[in-house]
């Protein structure tokens, strides 16, 4: 189970090779990966930055990844987020779920994006024609969040 | 007592800083007692006042109204999160 909070991105097709090489009990892994795009809110977007709060958004994230092996049965979890400047199409976040069978794995990456997206101290503020603003909560966001309790 | 305060995200710009060393009376007791003394100090300081919109977290974990604050806690006050 490995967070990891960084500026730098990542590479799926690694990360998923190393979770899985040697430990063939994992019969499915599920990803998800995050982007950002060039529109929100009927605005166009040229850019984001990503706030954090050091230390306690790692904590939160390893938080919900425990909440979700406590559910779940998982081989191996592993979340990473990045912060600072990123641009249109750049990769945001991953979650990557193994366990012996999809349906853990599916149901705990969803969750684990959910439970990121309405408890994990990360700001977003896009760069617009307009200016900068910061980015609004969503009421959808808690909806979702709310559906695994 | 004395507790560091952080500020994060709009509300980090609204009240112009980051973070603060502030020395507290020990009536001082929960989050909200903090919290309406920061209010006290108006102008940008109302930022704070945005009610249900407003998170707390008191050493790095979520916290309410009624959480206990002590000598040597790290309180930080953020918008709701929008990451992911």
């Amino acid at each position: 189970m490995t967070v990891r909070v960084q500026p730098d991105d990542f590479d799926l097709g690694p990360e998923v090779e190393r979770m899985t090489r040697g430990n063939p009990k994992i019969g499915a892994v599920a990803s998800f990966v995050g982007l950002v795009r060039d529109v929100n809110d009927d605005t166009g977007v040229s850019g984001m930055t990503l706030e954090h709060y050091p230390g306690m958004t790692e904590r939160a994230l390893e938080d919900i990844v425990a909440q979700a092996r406590a559910r779940w049965d998982l081989a191996d979890v592993l979340v990473i987020h990045r912060h600072g400047k990123l641009a249109p199409g750049d990769r945001i976040v991953l979650v990557v779920v193994a366990g012996a069978h999809r349906g853990d794995a599916f149901a705990a990456c969803e969750f684990i994006m959910d439970y990121l997206k309405t408890r994990a101290p990360f700001w977003k503020k896009e760069q617009t024609p307009q200016g900068e603003r910061w980015v609004e909560a969503r009421v959808a966001d808690d909806r979702a969040a709310q559906r695994w309790q | 007592m004395m507790v560091r305060i952080l500020y994060f995200a709009g509300l980090r710009e609204a009240v112009g800083r980051s973070a603060e060393e502030l020395a507290l009376a020990p009536k001082m007791a929960t989050v909200a007692d903090l919290r309406t003394h920061l209010l006290r100090r108006g102008g940008a300081w109302e930022a704070l006042a945005q009610g249900r919109s407003l998170r707390v977290a008191v050493n790095q974990r979520m916290a309410e109204p009624h959480t206990a604050i002590r000598d040597g806690d790290e309180i930080a006050f953020f918008p709701p999160v929008t990451g992911g």
